[in-house]
């Protein structure tokens, strides 16, 4: 079958898409879009976690078909989605991108900062505060970290820990992940004042 | 009824290619001490870093393994027919398409079949290969192969296994350590004997005994055994795949294929965790069979079902334990049996028995002692190397001791491990004497000095007076509790783990730097095959070439086998190891550097021939600061590029009959306090904090320190309240291969977890560096049991605890 979605913004129509395909496996494999990861395939880690029309889910769940005319958003285009929601809601942030780079250039260990500008707030947080490591789970936590964010700016640690929940992750004792999550809060708040 | 599923579509707009230069990144600054961000962590937060199961080539296939359904069997017949007749299928192979003499492998024993052969051994065994152009094709037509099993009897534990006529797990051993076994089903047996255990009894005022069990624990990486590999014109073959150690895969996989090691071409691919679970071989033979029989590149990527088959887990254990102490709690003697079961193939399983016998002691001064340790083979899951290697379990077994021995003397049960704790100088039971700090009261004095988080957190004040927040209560937002029946304790464990390979193992590392200057910049380059599975080992190589070479540019390249040997990501090896192997190429090549400078500038100035000198900031500088040269207008065009091979001092092996030898290389001891809330009525329990304080010798990344202690802490959490891969005791089948049914801490799951680090630095490694991944997981798991048991007043003498070891239901 034929399927049309949007993804990361770009229209996409992928042909011979075989019914029983997951939406994770089309990103993967048929789109070139390889950052949503394969970690259970049973919706249980997280791993694969994007927003379609704006909802997170696993994508491994969704069944292709399901994702036609639907807009997606992974990993791969969180930056550029973040931007776009700034631009979309002024009063939430600045809506230039100047203004997400301003708020990471004040970033302890600055300088090391690598490519500050080029990601979204919340990558350029778990960078920061180490929240990689394996990374295998990374994806999946930025977009539903991201979708936190934008729902509640402010979350409190049993916020975070709720909304992270579906995410799992096995090299770093989750720690540095809700200090990612706090500092790209704060970063947030600071470019909102 | 579905369709069949077709190829990948060729429209598709993907990239070509093999994508093996997303793996490693930039970074252009920090030297060691400083926390230097991941130079990989752009590359992760984007998507872009290429794991092994993101590996595509252009007309490749899918590849799958068929498994066992059954644990223990004689393969009557295997009927390909139909599967190699669906189309789409490129082909199908069993035992019989093995292309060499050789057809097994294992990292110390070949005992493990490439396919299953004349017999399965284990639930999930692989026994046959699928080609498809795409991965459904593949997995239906494996589903065709029909195969007829003869059920044969079933070894399960040490009774069945060593029972009068007991079924031989393999006949006809031949391995070097079947001569000092007492039975054909026991992989090896090591015992450590020192002083007079039975003697020293006589003088204890208090002995207490203790039988515990250990349950089976999964590494759980979460990047899914994976790779592609791709056949190349010489009739070699090229791996792009996730590994801890690529030449021992090499080594094991070549005389499989029959093919000499410089015809199998590996490259490490971005690596989704390892913790131990990717020692032995899963999929690297298997895609190179499929990829050689086809002639075209194949991929294979486990889901999650297979991949709980398709690698060795932790050894699941029992262990029998006496203590006995004086009246004042000094320790008179212990004596212990360790059984592991190490399932139906050897893998780790000696090391594993050398580790958990050499450290069953602990952290303890104690001078009469009567250890034995054995690894079982049972038709169960393999079993080999998880973080922590042995020593997890004898360290869940020793705490649990300590506590009940302080229980009995009516002492605090840190003040009791203070007076027993090992210190500088300490002979452990092996006979051999620590020559490092060994901080082990300091780190208990730590965890315990340091307030405890505020009782009933639930609680919070409202303007009605009071609410509760059930999200920090046992059952979370399950709702089952208000806060009645929730009991907090408070529980203490320290832990002993040995740092490298040990028992006289060559443990060496190999690491390649080039130094010249691309666009008038000075740039290092290090090359080394050390596997980075997450820990942050490219981070270091980064920050020791920056130290040691004074430049702010550093490229790491990806890990192949076109590099001598690393040695394993495991055992808290690779910064010692492969970081000492970096760290002495660039000592080597900063002689080169000086030697070209006094070549060219020595008659300059007479500080290049009587100074010592260092290069700092991209210049040659005197130990005074005066600089000499730009190291740009010393290298010009002139490349140095060294590759040597690095060791730390040899260890020995152990006595077989005693266990005395100077077997390990460097030890790790790390402290935890648990603080956990349990609901008494429903047996849930909440892990409100466990601090951890460790020795970490010097902390070449303070960032990356902390990142290892605290997924350590979580693992050995997992353990102690919910990680156990069940095996049916009666049919030795896997119960729970799913992220459904085998559950690891989640964020909900895993409290606070402050770290307090020690940097005394062990005077024999490089920068004083100790070995830091695996110590947090061995007393992060005896310490919250501990404190379940000050809540309860339970014994609790297995792990995982589940609600009905609480509740008595």
């Amino acid at each position: 079958m034929r399927v049309n979605v949007t993804v990361n913004g770009r229209e996409q129509q992928v042909d011979d898409v075989w019914e029983g395909e997951s939406l994770l496996y089309v990103l993967r494999e048929r789109m070139g879009l390889p950052g949503s990861k394969n970690a259970c395939e049973q919706g249980e880690c997280g791993s694969c976690t994007v927003r379609l029309d704006g909802v997170p889910v696993c994508s491994c769940l969704v069944a292709a078909g399901q994702a036609e005319g639907r807009e997606v958003v992974t990993v791969e285009g969180l930056a550029d989605y973040a931007r776009h929601r700034e631009s979309a809601h002024p009063g939430a942030g600045c809506a230039t991108r100047s203004c997400a780079a301003g708020a990471t250039a004040g970033a302890p260990g600055d300088g090391q900062s690598a490519e500050a500008g080029e990601l979204s707030p919340v990558q350029q947080a778990f960078v920061d505060a180490g929240a990689v490591q394996c990374g295998f789970c990374t994806p999946g936590l930025l977009v539903a970290a991201d979708e936190l964010l934008e729902s509640h700016p402010s979350p409190s640690d049993q916020d975070i820990r709720e909304a992270l929940s579906g995410n799992l992750c096995r090299c770093t004792g989750y720690e540095k992940i809700l200090d990612a999550v706090r500092l790209a809060a704060a970063r947030q708040e600071e470019a909102a004042r | 009824m579905t369709t069949a599923p077709r190829p990948r579509a060729a429209t598709a707009s993907v990239p070509a290619g093999v994508p093996t230069t997303l793996t490693q990144g930039s970074g252009t600054s920090g030297g060691i001490g400083e926390s230097t961000l991941r130079p990989d962590g752009v590359l992760k937060v984007t998507g872009e870093f290429a794991y092994s199961s993101d590996m595509w080539h252009e007309d490749m296939l899918w590849g799958h393994t068929l498994r066992s359904t059954v644990a223990h069997a004689e393969i009557r017949s295997i009927d390909i027919g139909e599967a190699l007749a669906t189309p789409g299928v490129h082909a199908v192979l069993t035992y019989e398409d093995l292309p060499a003499a050789t057809k097994n492998y294992g990292l110390e024993i070949q005992d493990t079949p490439a396919l299953a052969h004349g017999k399965v051994r284990h639930h999930g065994e692989p026994v046959a290969l699928v080609a498809a152009d795409h991965p459904e094709t593949a997995r239906r037509a494996a589903a065709k192969i029909r195969i007829d099993y003869a059920e044969l009897p079933l070894v399960t534990d040490e009774a069945s296994a060593t029972a009068p006529g007991a079924v031989l797990v393999h006949e006809g051993r031949t391995d070097h350590h079947i001569a000092h076994v007492p039975h054909p089903n026991i992989v090896h047996r090591q015992p450590v004997v020192r002083g007079d255990a039975d003697a020293a009894a006589r003088r204890a005022d208090v002995v207490v005994t203790g039988d515990y069990v250990f349950g089976m624990q999964d590494q759980a990486f979460l990047g899914p055994e994976s790779g592609l590999a791709v056949p190349s014109e010489d009739g070699g073959v090229e791996l792009y795949v996730a590994t801890q150690w690529l030449h021992s895969d090499l080594r094991q996989i070549a005389p499989v294929l029959g093919l000499p090691e410089d015809k199998v071409r590996m490259t490490l691919s971005g690596v989704g965790g390892a913790f131990g679970g990717r020692e032995d071989l899963s999929m690297q033979i298997h895609a190179c069979l499929l990829a050689l029989r086809t002639g075209k590149p194949v991929k294979m990527v486990y889901n999650r079902f297979e991949s709980f088959f398709g690698h060795v887990h932790r050894h699941p254990a029992r262990l029998h334990y006496e203590h006995g102490a004086t009246k004042d709690g000094k320790l008179t003697h212990m004596k212990c049996r360790i059984v592991l079961d190490g399932g139906a193939y050897a893998s780790a399983s000696p090391a594993v028995v050398g580790n958990a016998a050499s450290l069953a002691v602990g952290p303890y001064a104690v001078d009469d002692v009567a250890i034995e340790a054995i690894a079982l083979y049972s038709n169960n899951p393999p079993c080999g190397a998880m973080r922590g290697f042995g020593a997890v379990q004898a360290c869940f077994a020793y705490e649990a001791q300590m506590d009940k021995l302080a229980a009995a003397l009516d002492m605090h049960p840190v003040e009791l491990r203070r007076l027993n704790a090992m210190e500088q100088g300490t002979l452990l039971p092996t006979g051999q004497r620590v020559d490092s700090p060994a901080p082990v009261a300091e780190l208990l004095r730590r965890v315990k000095a340091r307030p405890l988080p505020p009782e009933r957190q639930w609680l919070s004040a409202d303007a009605e007076g009071s609410s509760v927040d059930v999200r920090a209560l046992p059952g979370g937002l399950s709702n089952t509790t208000h806060g009645e029946g929730v009991v907090r304790g408070v529980g203490y464990a320290v832990g002993l783990k040995n740092v490298g390979f040990s028992e006289g193992f060559d443990d060496y590392s190999t690491a390649r730097v080039r130094m010249e200057v691309v666009g008038g910049e000075p740039v290092a380059t290090v090359h080394t095959a050390m596997a980075e599975v997450g820990q942050g080992g490219v981070t270091v190589h980064a920050q020791i070439a920056r130290t040691e070479l004074g430049v702010s540019q550093v490229t790491i390249q990806p890990a192949d086998t076109r590099v001598g040997s690393a040695g394993s990501t495991s055992a808290s090896r690779q910064t010692y190891v492969t970081g000492g192997a970096v760290k002495h190429s660039c000592e080597a090549v900063r002689e080169r550097v000086l030697e070209i400078g006094r070549r060219r500038f020595g008659t300059c100035h007479p500080a290049w021939a009587t100074a010592e000198l260092l290069l700092e900031g991209g210049k040659v500088v005197t130990d005074g600061g005066e600089v000499l040269a730009s190291l740009a207008e010393v290298l010009q065009d002139e490349a140095v590029d060294i590759e040597l091979e690095w060791r730390h001092r040899p260890t020995e092996p152990f006595d077989l009959r005693t266990g005395q030898g100077n077997g390990h290389v460097q030890y790790s001891f790390a402290a935890h306090r648990a603080v956990v809330e349990v609901d008494t009525e429903l047996g849930l329990v909440k892990v409100v904090e466990l601090a951890c304080a460790q020795d970490v010798g010097k902390a070449l990344n303070p960032l990356s320190v902390e990142g290892q202690i605290q997924g350590g802490t979580t693992q050995g959490l997992g353990i102690a309240v919910m990680e156990e891969i069940i095996v049916d005791p009666k049919t030795a089948k896997v119960r729970n291969p799913s992220f459904t049914d085998y559950l690891i801490p989640t964020i909900l799951d895993t409290p606070a977890i402050p770290v307090d680090v020690l940097e005394l630095a062990d005077d024999h490694a490089p920068y004083g560096l100790r070995g830091i991944g695996e110590a947090p997981t061995l007393s992060s798991t005896p310490a919250v049991l501990a404190a379940i048991r000050n809540a309860t007043g339970l014994e609790l003498d297995r792990t995982p605890v589940r609600p009905e070891h609480i509740t008595g239901a």
